[in-house]
């Protein structure tokens, strides 16, 4: 996208919470998560287990699972709230407008149904199609995301299927209702490294082709880095960063994106087995913290190798950053004060 | 790949010519039956490991990695004897683990301990860390008395970096990073030569990896341990290992001292495997892999070299017969027809 371009945002969320009750507690899976996608976009959404990643983006679609639930917060896909419609208008974007893609394809595809069919269920379901020619578009849609002799494989259950076929079959259904917005979890965790990379570029060429924005989730930097075009770190249930993506790895703001990139091995820099004496790796310290015991104030803040006095009784809010490179935002005290005034 | 290193001088440095190995693996196979159909007849044979040979020196590191299905778990398992392999050689400090009874192979694995992936499952969830730490100074007689044992797994907190008060703690209450402590906690008690760590930290949160693998890096020092790090992320293993070998549907295709292989690697499913590193930097991240596919099932053997069919520069002879780890340079061993230099049978046809 060239910075001349007028960018229509496709989706936006505002102050999203989420909750989940957990031993008498309201634990908070996601807490004020506010950001935008744009049309054609990719936004990567990259965070450690635990930090509210996927339960951000099942809330996108009303799906997080009971009895967690979403407490406040607004999401304007299309200019629409989604949050405000009733649950039978929801269903017309549910997988229609909006599709998901997740991880374990074993357990998102059903065992009993042809891939063909459950790929050309959504057109059916959605009344775009009748079945007969839902199943053609099916034996399409599975060319385009390289299935070799599709003819033949509408017909193969999941169970007949390698990881990796699986996963397409994932994609393809997920693009059958032509949707704008694709949520993709964690797409390629569940695959060796050698398909990792194709799927990713497979989900690239889809994009163009379809005209798609894509909500990237994983926890690989590596990942991200070769897909988004803007990524937003979560941390314990809260945006620490947002950044174009070439500027947060070249200068990430926020200390935990950082500490992130630190921690990554990153290829040819080792030099191991040369001298005898290995380098170690730039470890964050202490642990993720448990949801239901944040540390008060920021909640990077016991891990933080640049802590200050405010960052243990204030929580930052991600603000505008003018500092750094790029439309950046940054959640933390290094860059404004308590009040939100810039340092 | 950024090649600005000088080149070693030897190769890795860290065993004297001529000493033998601490572990040493010849030939090893282990087979599965493949049971179909109502009768559970025997359909065929699943090659989990097919002829796999390796060496590691007393205080290396021997990275073995590969995709999923390559072999390299069951052969760990295999050197362990947590399952017993088909055929093949196994000698451990010149023992010949294989020919061991199973008490002797008990009193074995004082010297030969292992550290499993999964942080969660690998702890029994009813005992005390410290029980967990414990036991095998108690299976194998360290330490005289409770006391003494209980002194013992207190350093050994404090040396992973657990606080000794949490030795009174179950399972669940430490998270995956320190549940990973506790296990390296329990191989080290009782001062091994060698640990098998199986993807010790993939199932850890990204800024818990580095702290364990520093761990091991630390202890490695200070105890001169031997690792059989079981891998699939080549960024971790460049880091870690003195040698690599790269596993492949049961065989390993490749070695090399580590930064031989990073910077040189031979045969083509290594470099697509380098090739497909998601790497942290999005301008350098976006070059396209060289091999597509995926490893078939090993229950129908493969003609010829088993990488054929996924890759990019195969010819005719790679399709009829089956090419033999040969040495290409010094401790530099490939399996590929098209190895450049006098070793491959295709002479020099590889770019």
């Amino acid at each position: 996208m060239s910075a001349g371009e007028k960018v229509v945002d496709l989706l936006e969320v505002t102050g999203l919470c989420v909750q989940f009750p957990r031993d008498r507690a309201a634990m908070r899976v996601a807490d004020s998560v506010s950001f935008r996608v744009a049309e054609g976009e990719t936004l990567g959404l990259v965070g450690e287990s635990g930090c509210g990643k996927s339960v951000t983006a099942r809330a996108l679609l009303r799906l997080v699972p009971p009895p967690g639930r979403i407490v406040s917060g607004r999401i304007l896909f299309q200019g629409i709230d989604l949050l405000q419609l009733p649950e039978r208008e929801m269903r017309r974007y549910r997988g229609r407008r909006i599709a998901l893609v997740v991880q374990e394809p074993m357990i998102a595809l059903n065992p009993v149904f042809t891939v063909g069919y459950q790929i050309a269920e959504g057109p059916i379901v959605h009344g775009m199609m009748k079945k007969k020619e839902a199943l053609a578009e099916a034996a399409r849609l599975m060319t385009l995301v390289k299935i070799p002799d599709p003819e033949r494989r509408v017909r193969d259950y999941p169970h007949q299927m390698s990881g990796g076929m699986r996963q397409r079959v994932l994609i393809a259904m997920a693009l059958a209702s032509r949707p704008s917005l694709l949520v993709a979890d964690e797409p390629t965790t569940a695959l060796d490294v050698t398909l990792q990379a194709e799927i990713l570029d497979l989900l690239k060429q889809l994009k163009g082709e379809f005209g798609l924005s894509l909500l990237l989730i994983s926890h690989n930097l590596g990942v991200i880095a070769a897909a988004a075009d803007r990524v937003a770190v979560m941390y314990a249930g809260r945006i620490v960063e947002v950044a174009p993506v070439r500027a947060l790895f070249a200068s990430p703001g926020h200390p935990y994106t950082a500490g992130l990139l630190r921690s990554v091995p990153r290829f040819g820099e080792a030099g191991a087995g040369d001298n005898g004496r290995r380098r170690r790796l730039q470890a964050i310290d202490g642990n993720v913290p448990d949801l239901l015991h944040l540390p008060p104030g920021c909640a990077f803040h016991p891990r933080c190798p640049d802590v200050m006095p405010e960052c243990r009784n204030h929580t930052p809010m991600l603000r505008p950053q003018a500092g750094l490179d790029g439309p950046r935002a940054v959640a933390c005290f290094k860059y404004h004060d308590p009040e939100g005034n810039p340092r | 790949m950024s090649d600005g290193g000088v080149r070693p001088a030897a190769t890795t440095g860290t065993r004297p010519p001529g000493a033998p190995p601490l572990l040493e693996v010849r030939d090893l196979h282990k087979h599965f039956p493949l049971r179909r159909g109502l009768l559970s007849r025997v359909s065929g044979t699943l090659r989990a490991v097919d002829g796999v040979s390796l060496s590691i020196a007393a205080g290396e590191t021997l990275a073995l990695v590969g995709e999923s299905g390559s072999g390299k778990t069951t052969t760990g398992r295999c050197i362990l004897r947590l399952i017993e392999p088909t055929s093949g050689a196994v000698r451990f400090d010149g023992i010949d683990l294989l020919a061991l009874g199973p008490r002797d192979m008990r009193r074995m694995r004082r010297k030969l301990q292992v550290i499993f992936q999964d942080p969660f499952g690998s702890l029994n969830p009813r005992m005390r860390a410290g029980t967990i730490v414990r036991e095998p100074l108690e299976i194998h007689r360290i330490g005289a008395g409770r006391a003494e044992r209980d002194a013992m797994v207190e350093q050994l907190f404090a040396r992973v970096g657990l606080d000794p008060a949490a030795m009174r703690r179950y399972p669940h209450e430490f998270s995956g990073g320190q549940r990973q402590r506790i296990g390296v906690a329990r191989a080290l008690a009782v001062r091994p030569r060698l640990i098998i760590a199986d993807e010790p930290v993939s199932a850890l949160d990204v800024s818990v990896q580095a702290q364990v693998i520093n761990l091991l890096i630390d202890l490695q020092e200070e105890f001169g341990v031997a690792y059989l790090f079981i891998a699939h992320d080549l960024a971790l293993v460049e880091r870690i290992a003195d040698r690599v070998a790269v596993m492949y549907l049961g065989r390993v295709v490749e070695s090399a001292p580590a930064g031989e292989m990073f910077r040189n690697p031979i045969h083509p499913y290594t470099r697509a495997l380098l090739q497909a590193i998601p790497v942290p930097d999005p301008d350098r991240a976006r070059e396209k892999p060289s091999v597509g596919g995926e490893a078939p099932a090993t229950s129908a053997p493969i003609p010829g070299c088993r990488f054929h069919p996924r890759c990019p520069v195969a010819i005719e002879v790679c399709r009829r017969t089956d090419p033999p780890l040969l040495e290409v340079g010094p401790g530099h061993w490939a399996a590929c027809h098209l190895t450049p230099g006098p070793a491959g049978i295709g002479g020099g046809a590889a770019s």
